[in-house]
């Protein structure tokens, strides 16, 4: 049979090998579905550390994937919803990553070494997302806590914007440092618009006209510090940034002002 | 000043010669209408006419009447406007209200009537004949691969081309309605109701409670914009995943589910804290467009084993181009939610004015899937508003495969449309997280009940299948031919697809 071929993609599995424990796919120009589908059966067979080399924007890789002691390596750009509504395993990307990271994602850990796109963390409930360089639009939208599952974002660039908004949970960091816009500002406008629980930590100041009107602005404070320096140890350790760099300049805190924002807004009949 | 200008729209009436003075009444409404003292004392302007003291009261003595005060009659400033321009003046707030729109708009099913067969082509006896009402839920291939079966006939190929279908027992299924808007004994009312007819409930956007894990082959979950609940054990439990767009009864808006409602288990089961407000946002901010939408239906599928994903709307104005998107995003099923759909809180101006009907958008979503050749790829859910097996009938017969019914299931467990949901405290127990409320459904009696529903209107069908002569409900899909319209403007059976009755 002919291979089918989508979008410059061929619908074949991809070649595999061996590198000690791991188990290598090679990933140039095979389908997102095929590719996915040998990694879920590696996994399913036992193996829990998958490289993918030469990714190349395929879709969904770690998506669904609920083994926490699973490691995935992702060599070269990985495509849009990356570990989405993943519940465990750990991704690093060495390279960039695309929209949509971490979307739903209930727990585990993926690092991103270069800059990743739109979207990222949204609506996710728990695990720790760590971005090197720049995020795009629409990040951290309606991150949420629940008991102790809190999920963390940090990026070490600049973000555009809505970043935070309706957030309903858990932290969100942007440090500003490593970024393709050394004149933009930190953060693009509606910050935190409609959030209603959470925090966001910016590294240097924010302007109020960046900020939606629901939330509060502020130094961060010792106890701020000491929910936040954990978090950038985790961070500067995984992606070996230097912890001392990223703490010479004050954080500050972005809080809501109500966890009910929109609780009078209603006349009942 | 008096605190309000609005006067009560009903009147309690106890008739105390016949009054036990037993204080049922007191206990039963959910809105704390009555004080006691010797005797109840109803506060009339609390009353919403839900008759659950009506229906308790051993004495049969309390009476409900329409408070006969007169406005001075004007069909342009009705009573109703009056009195929301007096709370918006008291109170600043968006009028906020539930159910579906009760609004006089035109019924378009009111206005359609069923053929039968006579003399020729005679009818069937539903009694004697099977008569099939079996649908699946799902793509159909464009064409299957079949081989020989080595017994001269043939069989379906292995690899044969056929996607994931959910067989339905009758094409009726439960709409989503949350755990957090409904209570939980409603949640398993339905769902075991949908395990003992062989239907789906759906959980709507409040997450899969774990007492209905034993049911959730039976479940549809929902991944809605503010992904509560959503995790991939849920998504990997669910019969199918349905992403939810939009809702007739809000189409284009959010939903809040205040902090009061938020309990310890529902906190539990959408995850979030106690007390906040889940706020679901009006978009979903991933899908902004039909290739992001692609996206979330791939990742959904990705995510669960290739689970059938589909996805609702509300119908609106161009609901034929969207559902088209939709299809060729690569949907399962398109469920369109009409606008007179229920909910259990929506502001009052978009229930009232926002969506259009769903006979209209089901035609128009069928003919237009049809014109493109891809009607096979996507089965249709048609809701808002189906209240009858004659609704269902019609409906299909407009097109749909399947329908969904809300309001009518809240109904058969004691809901009397009384449109408080929104206020949480629903005397019959249903829109409500009050433990002394919640407690008057028993799940057993719930699900017997809609079972019964759902038994009677599946034999309703079947005789109208035989008295239009066929055997099967895929006979009756799409068949316009079987409709004729009574009173409606040549416009609108243009749209339909209808004659007149007399052609
Ligand atoms: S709200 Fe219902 S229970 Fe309460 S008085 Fe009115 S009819 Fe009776
Ligand atoms: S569910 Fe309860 S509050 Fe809502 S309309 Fe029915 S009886 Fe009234």
């Amino acid at each position: 049979m002919a291979i089918q071929v989508i979008e410059g993609y061929r619908e074949v599995a991809p070649a595999k090998r061996a590198e000690g424990e791991a188990v290598v796919f090679d990933a140039n120009g095979v389908y997102y579905r095929q590719l996915n589908d040998a990694i879920r059966d590696a996994v399913a067979s036992g193996v829990r550390h998958v490289i993918v080399e030469n990714a190349n924007g395929q879709r969904y890789i770690g998506a669904g994937l609920r083994v926490p002691d699973l490691r995935i390596e992702v060599r070269g750009t990985a495509g849009n919803d990356l570990a989405a509504f993943m519940d465990g395993p750990a991704v690093e990307v060495f390279g960039n990553a695309q929209d949509g990271v971490g979307n739903t994602m209930a727990s585990g850990k993926v690092v991103v070494h270069g800059d990743a796109g739109d979207v990222l963390g949204y609506g996710m409930r728990g695990g720790r997302v760590f971005v090197r360089g720049d995020v795009g639009y629409r990040v951290g939208i309606h991150m949420k806590a629940y008991e102790n599952l809190v999920p963390i974002v940090v990026c070490g660039g600049k973000a555009r914007d809505f970043f935070g908004e309706y957030m309903a949970g858990g932290m969100l960091v942007l440090l500003g440092m490593n970024t393709q816009f050394p004149n933009d500002p930190v953060a693009g406008s509606f910050l935190g618009t409609g959030m209603h629980g959470g925090v966001i930590y910016v590294r240097g100041e924010v302007e109020p006209w960046q900020c939606g009107k629901e939330v509060g602005i502020a130094p961060a404070d010792d106890e701020d510090y000491k929910a936040l320096r954990p978090v950038l140890e985790d961070y500067c350790g995984s992606l070996g940034v230097d912890l001392d760099e990223v703490l010479a300049v004050p954080f500050t805190r972005i809080a809501p002002m109500s966890h009910r924002p929109y609780g009078k807004m209603y006349a009942y009949l | 000043m008096p605190a309000t200008f609005i006067q009560p729209e009903f009147r309690v009436k106890i008739d105390y010669d016949r009054c036990h003075k037993c204080g049922r009444c007191v206990q039963q409404c959910g809105w704390g209408v009555y004080d006691f003292n010797e005797r109840p004392i109803p506060h009339d302007e609390k009353c919403r006419a839900c008759h659950r003291c009506v229906t308790f009261c051993p004495a049969r003595c309390i009476t409900i009447e329409r408070n006969p005060l007169a406005y001075r009659d004007n069909d342009n400033w009705t009573a109703g406007l009056r009195k929301a321009v007096w709370k918006q003046a008291e109170t600043g707030g968006v009028l906020l209200t539930s159910m579906g729109n009760p609004q006089p708009y035109p019924r378009i099913f009111d206005h359609l009537l069923l053929d039968a067969c006579q003399v020729t082509n005679p009818s069937i006896d539903p009694l004697r004949e099977p008569m099939e009402l079996r649908t699946y839920l799902g793509r159909k291939p464009d064409a299957v691969k079949v081989e020989p079966d080595g017994a001269g006939g043939f069989k379906l190929a292995e690899d044969g081309g056929m996607s994931r279908n959910i067989e339905l027992a009758t094409p009726i299924i439960f709409s989503p309605m949350s755990y957090g808007s409904v209570s939980l004994n409603v949640h398993k009312s339905l769902a075991m109701a949908a395990e003992r007819c062989g239907i789906l409930m759906n959980t709507g956007e409040g997450g899969l409670h774990e007492d209905l894990y034993p049911y959730q082959d039976h479940v549809i979950v929902q991944v809605a914009s503010g992904r509560f609940g959503v995790g991939p054990e849920y998504l990997q439990r669910g019969a199918a995943i349905e992403i939810k767009i939009g809702q007739g009864a809000k189409p284009g808006i959010g939903g809040h589910l205040p902090g009061e409602k938020i309990n310890k288990e529902v906190s539990s089961t959408r995850m979030i804290p106690q007390g906040t407000d889940a706020i679901s946002p009006a978009p979903h901010h991933d899908i902004y467009s039909i290739e992001d939408l692609r996206q979330l239906i791939y990742a959904l599928k990705e995510a669960s084993g290739y689970k059938p994903v589909g996805v609702k709307i509300a119908a609106v104005h161009n609901v034929g181009a969207i559902a088209s998107g939709i299809v060729r995003a690569g949907a399962d099923y398109v469920y369109l939610d009409g606008f007179r759909g229920g909910t259990g809180a929506a502001p009052a101006v978009i229930r009232d004015h926002v969506g259009i009907p769903v006979e209209i958008a089901i035609a128009v979503v069928d003919q237009r899937l049809r014109d493109e050749g891809i009607r096979n790829q996507a089965s249709i859910v048609a809701a808002g508003s189906i209240r009858s097996s004659a609704d269902v009938a019609k409906a299909i017969a407009l097109g749909a495969d399947v329908v969904a019914i809300g309001t009518a299931a809240l109904v058969a467990l004691g809901c009397h449309v009384c449109q408080s949901c929104h206020t949480g405290s629903c005397s019959w127990g249903i829109t409500t997280q009050k433990p002394e409320l919640t407690r008057r459904i028993d799940p057993e009696w719930g699900a017997e009940r809609v079972t019964n529903l759902i038994h009677a209107w599946s034999h309703e069908l079947q005789e109208i299948l035989g008295a239009l002569g066929v055997n099967a409900i895929e006979s009756l899909r799409g068949s316009r031919e079987r409709l004729r319209s009574i009173g409606l403007d040549e416009q609108t059976c243009r749209i339909l697809g209808v004659k007149p009755a007399g052609m």
